[in-house]
């Protein structure tokens, strides 16, 4: 909402520098946004009277014009069309800034002729886009006189946001009252006189509504001011509207955007003579269109508001005007509309229909109930003194709707909510300014807002009331004490999501946030595609569906960085993926991938590109991380789709608690992403993670050390090809501590598979390492002997594979 | 000759021939010319024999001291030869020490993650606990439960994302912020309530400075006496903490939210030098949250009667906080993966965020 010093002295009458002013309009709600001051850049332009003006010696089109700037007489070169001898003129001397094109003048030869000076248009003062014409001013004005003042250009210009709840603050008299019951002034009185009408309205207004419906329009007043001109508005009026972004049209259309300005009170403005019959509003019917006055055609339906004569819509009530009923500089007759607009309805047909004006920014904001008949007296006097004419008797249908809200307010509330002393008698004198009626009674006060703020309905808003305009900044401030709780502020499942950040980032891998939608066709790839989570309105295609897994979007951004020339990556990200749309159908993942070489290459050791263990054994330590015996997982080489059906595996606990998968990622699926280099990824289900058992305290289980050392034997099998090496490494691991002994195995260390030469089709070589920890004697070579023997039995039943010598 | 002299002579031969000796072979040969069987010193003992009593003793003492700087001497001299061999033989051994070592992948933490672990940190301590909710919700919980009628703009189509209608007429949305856990919260367990709430939030905006999907942090205190007086400590305390700015200037202007009332706006002061805008003393301001006291149409619309129960809530965005106090420019960078981006802004996994040590290095 933009409005001028000036205007806002036209309300308020005040001492206050603009300083004060706007540090106090955001203090009390109504945040400054910005504050124009013209003159900065207009300072340097002063009147100038053309004298003499006389064809250029070397262009037909352009003219020598002798300047009077007041001190001296300067010859400048001149183009436009109205440079004429007589006329005032705004004049550019050399070296002034030149706003509207951003240029320094500076002194130049045209065509052989060198001007001292310039004529300027309104485009290079950046007033607006004539750049065809130089400015005319009255001729009453002095040559030698600086522009800014004569102009009233002086007046700077203060942009503010309005708050959606704050409909009366879109008019300047709404600010000044804001600012005089904030102490910066105090309101001056708003036009307020009446137009005895010197003739019936001849127009004639009908409320076709139900009971249910009369909502829609509850109000409409209305006159015709026969026989006025409606020609240029005053340059007063024009400088108005031009400060707050309005394009001036006539004064007829001028001055019903003033009083929008002004009072928030939009009005219309019909051509009478091209009104066939009375006026009536209703709601559309559907089919009809409005032709509107920019120019759009629109199709109506039942929902929309429209105030139409006998032909048909003329208006869609509360946001544009028709172009058939419009006012140009031939109108005579004019009907002139003051409504009130319901404010949903008026919103829904605006985004219904994409329009935005002024009139509906202010209706679907609410706009004063009371203010329909006293804005259009305003709009009446204004009409008579710029365009004469006569005015008829006002013609109403409807009434102003009645406001039985009363809240009951205590002012002890301002202290108890807003934790600000305020003595009641001053809530009661800013509540007074403000425009509250209040019934004050011992304790509790009953209190009617005024016709201007529908948007208070409760105690809670007259505590703000009393608090802004008092001001925040008055509040004491009290620190937040804690009540001594010793519980974590991230409970346990935060903590886990925490813990495995941490730890990903510590095995090399980048953290990455990414979009929680993927395209259709990525969701139908990852398991996921179903409508439940399709949106309706995506953004992209790109983005339509919600994720079934955090894969494709990691393998889009390996596509990105590769096609960047980083090819060696590791990505993660811990967050949401979606198998259907109820809150327990959002999983937390932690989805990882690495791509290309595990580590760069380097001259120390060989390069080795990222394998599936790399993936298993970030999946590992994930799970580990978080407190899972990892030796009691059980690993199966089956995962979903989208990996390589031969290199990767399922992490389970227990025969259907999926914990993971992980592994090489399907090489259809990575050519699908354009992705050449091998990757490889995993993903950890937080949620199926089981909580670590509840401990008593927070002792570590006691070290219980052995004192006798510990042996280490190497055994190499020949096995079949099917026996894997979890399989191997369980049967060994059975016989620990079984031995009379009580020997533990503390390792089994598998470090070597190899297929191949020298060893027979269907078969393997593994060969691992046990590590022998006796617990209450020295192992003597007999013992270990014994032990030895019974792995070999063991290996050698179960896998039905043997020892290689 | 004279005992003493003979002896000083012997000495003086030895100790140089010692000196001399540039191996250890050399070495080996002065120590048999010395103490060898036909060594100076063996013979020099064996003349003892041959001496008158009072004469021996004196001598004695003399080729003892003699025979113990001699061997003394050589054992210097052996170590130092030892050691130049060794020297020489390391010398051979040498490496180009200015090569690289191996290359180890150091991660980064994403500067939400850390953003949000500084937040946790800072609400330690005083009672808070960090709530979440699902990404998909209600229409009830993201706008009717927070006192946002259907007709609100904030409900139509260009701001929130929607799932297709149900048969039985329900239609989920995304979350456009993260006040229902707000609802959830208060529908679910009894107050009093101080809760965070840190999660992904959605709207249908895609610009230089709005990504469809974002981050937000809620806060929510319920209780008999919390007025605005402790809203203004918790954010000022919050935003000093966070900023690590003891002295940060914070503004609070009254705003308009249709689930707080009284609502506020939260400005910093800043101040803007060629272009890039740092925060602290300076002039300006630069609104970084809304806020203000739960309306108690949003307490009716969870059950809870505002005669008794009152308090405040906030939301702030941590992409845009982490924007401020980091200096990242560009919002889009954080949802983009460019490796460049992440080592740059990313965080080491040990830069785990405390009080004790400080939020950031």
């Amino acid at each position: 909402m933009k409005f001028t010093l000036g205007w806002l002295k036209e309300h308020l009458d005040t001492e206050a520098t603009l300083e004060k002013l706007i540090e106090r309009l955001t203090m009390i709600g109504l945040e400054v946004e910005g504050v124009t001051d013209r003159s900065k850049h207009l300072g340097p332009f002063i009147v100038g009277h053309v004298i003499a003006v006389k064809g250029h010696p070397n262009a037909d089109r352009l003219n020598v014009c002798t300047v009077d700037t007041g001190a001296e007489r300067l010859e400048v070169v001149c183009g436009a069309p109205n440079a004429r001898v007589g006329i005032k003129g705004v004049f550019a001397p050399i070296g002034t800034y030149i706003p509207g094109g951003d240029f320094k003048l500076e002194e130049r030869a045209i065509r052989g002729v060198t001007g001292k000076g310039m004529l300027c248009s309104e485009s290079e003062l950046g007033l607006s886009s004539n750049h065809d014409e130089i400015i005319e001013l009255d001729a009453a004005v002095q040559a030698g006189e600086s522009f800014i003042k004569i102009s009233g250009l002086n007046d700077p210009i203060i942009d503010i946001a309005v708050t959606p709840n704050r409909g009366d603050c879109l008019g300047v008299l709404g600010i000044a009252r804001d600012l005089a019951a904030a102490g910066m002034g105090s309101q001056t009185w708003p036009y307020s006189g009446e137009e005895v009408g010197s003739f019936p309205c001849p127009t004639s207004i009908d409320l076709r509504f139900t009971e249910n419906t009369i909502n829609s329009c509850p109000l409409f007043v209305g006159r015709t001011i026969r026989s006025l001109k409606n020609g240029v508005s005053p340059v007063w009026l024009r400088q108005r509207l031009l400060a707050v972004g309005m394009r001036p049209i006539s004064a007829l259309v001028d001055i019903t955007n003033f009083i929008t300005v002004d009072r928030s009170r939009p009005l219309h403005v019909f051509d009478a003579d091209k009104l066939s019959g009375d006026v009536h509003v209703r709601l559309a019917n559907q089919g009809e269109t409005l032709d509107a006055l920019n120019e759009k055609v629109y199709p109506l339906d039942s929902e929309m508001t429209v105030v139409c004569d006998d032909e048909g819509p003329i208006a869609l009530g509360g946001i544009i005007g028709g172009i058939r009923t419009a006012c140009d500089t031939e109108t005579r007759n004019v009907f002139v509309e003051s409504a009130l607009f319901d404010p949903i309805r008026t919103a829904t047909t605006g985004r219904k229909l994409n329009i935005e004006s002024d009139a509906r920014y202010r209706f679907e904001r609410g706009v004063d109930r009371s203010g329909a008949r006293s804005g259009l007296e305003y709009a009446t006097r204004l009409m008579l003194d710029m365009c004469g004419g006569e005015a008829s008797e006002i013609v109403a249908a409807g009434i102003e709707p009645l406001d039985s809200t009363e809240i009951q307010f205590r002012p002890d509330r301002v202290r108890e909510l807003g934790g600000l002393d305020v003595p009641s008698s001053y809530c009661a004198v800013i509540l007074d300014k403000l425009g509250f009626q209040n019934k004050r009674t011992e304790g509790v006060w009953s209190v009617q807002r005024p016709s201007w703020r529908n948007d208070i309905d409760g105690e809670a808003d007259l505590v703000e009331e009393i608090l802004r305009i008092k001001g925040y900044d008055t509040i004491p401030v009290i620190s937040m004490s804690g009540p001594k709780s010793t519980a974590p502020t991230l409970n346990k499942f935060q903590r886990r999501i925490r813990r495995t950040q941490r730890l990903l980032s510590v095995r090399g891998l980048d953290e990455c946030v990414t979009w929680s939608f993927v395209s259709g066709h990525w969701a139908k790839m990852f398991g996921g595609g179903k409508k439940d989570l399709k949106l309706e309105n995506p953004i992209t295609e790109e983005l339509s569906d919600m994720r079934p897994s955090l894969l494709p979007n990691l393998l889009s951004a390996v596509n990105r960085n590769v096609s960047r020339g980083y090819l060696d990556l590791g990505l993660y990200e811990v967050g949401p993926q979606y198998k259907n749309d109820t809150p327990d159908g959002q999983q937390t993942v932690a989805s990882g991938l690495r791509s290309g070489q595990f580590t760069p290459r380097d001259w120390i050791a060989t390069a080795r590109l990222v394998d599936t263990f790399d993936s298993k054994s970030d999946a590992i330590a994930v799970l580990a991380n978080l407190g899972v015996t990892t030796s009691h997982l059980s690993i199966t080489p089956d995962a979903p789709s989208w990996y390589h059906p031969g290199r990767s595996g399922t992490l389970r606990l227990g025969p259907k608690n999926v914990l993971g998968v992980f592994g090489e990622l399907h090489p259809s699926v990575l050519s699908s992403f354009q992705v050449d280099a091998p990757v490889v990824a995993f993903e950890v289900f937080l949620d199926n993670v089981p909580p670590q058992k509840e401990k008593v305290g927070k002792a570590k289980l006691p070290l219980r050390n052995s004192d006798f050392p510990a042996v280490t034997r190497d055994f190499a099998f020949l096995v079949p090809d099917l026996v894997t090496a979890e399989s191997l490494v369980r049967c060994v691991a059975s016989l620990s501590g079984k031995d009379k002994s009580k020997t533990i195995f503390s390792a089994i260390r598998l470090f070597d598979i190899y297929v191949g030469k020298g060893i027979a089709k269907g078969m393997k070589s593994m060969a691992f390492g046990v590590t022998m920890q006796p617990v209450d004697l020295t192992l003597t070579e007999d013992d270990i002997q014994r032990i030895s023997q019974a792995i070999v039995a063991k290996v050698t039943k179960s896998t039905k594979g043997q020892l290689r010598e | 000759m004279e005992t003493k002299q003979l002896s000083e002579e012997i000495r003086d031969e030895f100790l140089s021939a010692i000196e001399a000796a540039s191996e250890i072979s050399a070495l080996e040969s002065v120590r048999v010319a010395v103490f060898g069987k036909k060594g100076r010193l063996s013979e020099l003992m064996r003349s003892l024999g041959g001496m008158e009593p009072s004469e021996r003793q004196a001598a004695g003492k003399i080729f003892n001291s003699l025979k113990s700087e001699l061997t003394e001497a050589l054992e210097q001299r052996r170590e130092e030869l030892e050691s130049e061999r060794l020297l020489t033989e390391l010398s051979r051994q040498a490496i180009d020490v200015t090569a690289p070592v191996r290359p180890e992948r150091n991660g980064t933490i994403h500067p939400v993650t850390q953003v949000l672990d500084e937040v946790a940190e800072i609400f330690a301590g005083t009672g808070f606990s960090v709530a979440e909710g699902p990404d998909i919700e209600t229409e009830f919980h993201n706008f009717t439960g927070l006192n946002i009628p259907p007709e609100h703009p904030a409900r139509q189509m260009h701001d929130t994302f929607y799932f297709h209608e149900k048969s039985n007429g329900e239609r989920l949305v995304l979350r456009t912020h993260t006040s229902p856990v707000q609802i959830r919260t208060m529908m679910a367990e009894p107050p009093p309530h101080r809760i965070i709430i840190p999660g992904r939030t959605y709207r249908h905006d895609y610009d230089i400075t709005h990504t469809p999907m974002f981050h937000q942090l809620e806060g929510l205190v319920i209780d008999r006496n919390i007025h605005m007086g402790h809203l203004k400590g918790c954010l000022i305390d919050f935003a000093r903490k966070f900023f690590e700015m003891e002295n940060l200037p914070l503004r609070f202007r009254p705003s308009y939210f249709p689930f707080t009332e009284p609502s506020a706006e939260v400005d910093i002061g800043c101040s803007v030098k060629d272009g890039v805008r740092h925060i602290g003393l300076g002039g300006d301001w630069m609104e970084i949250l809304g806020c203000g006291m739960v309306n108690p149409r949003v307490l009716e619309n969870c059950g809870l009667d505002p005669s008794e129960w009152q308090g405040f809530a906030f939301g702030v965005g941590i992409d845009r906080i982490a924007m401020l106090k980091y200096g990242i420019r560009d919002l889009r960078g954080f949802f983009d993966c460019d490796l460049r981006w992440l080592k740059n802004y990313g965080f080491s996994a040990l830069d785990f965020p405390t009080l004790g040590q400080g939020l950031s290095r």
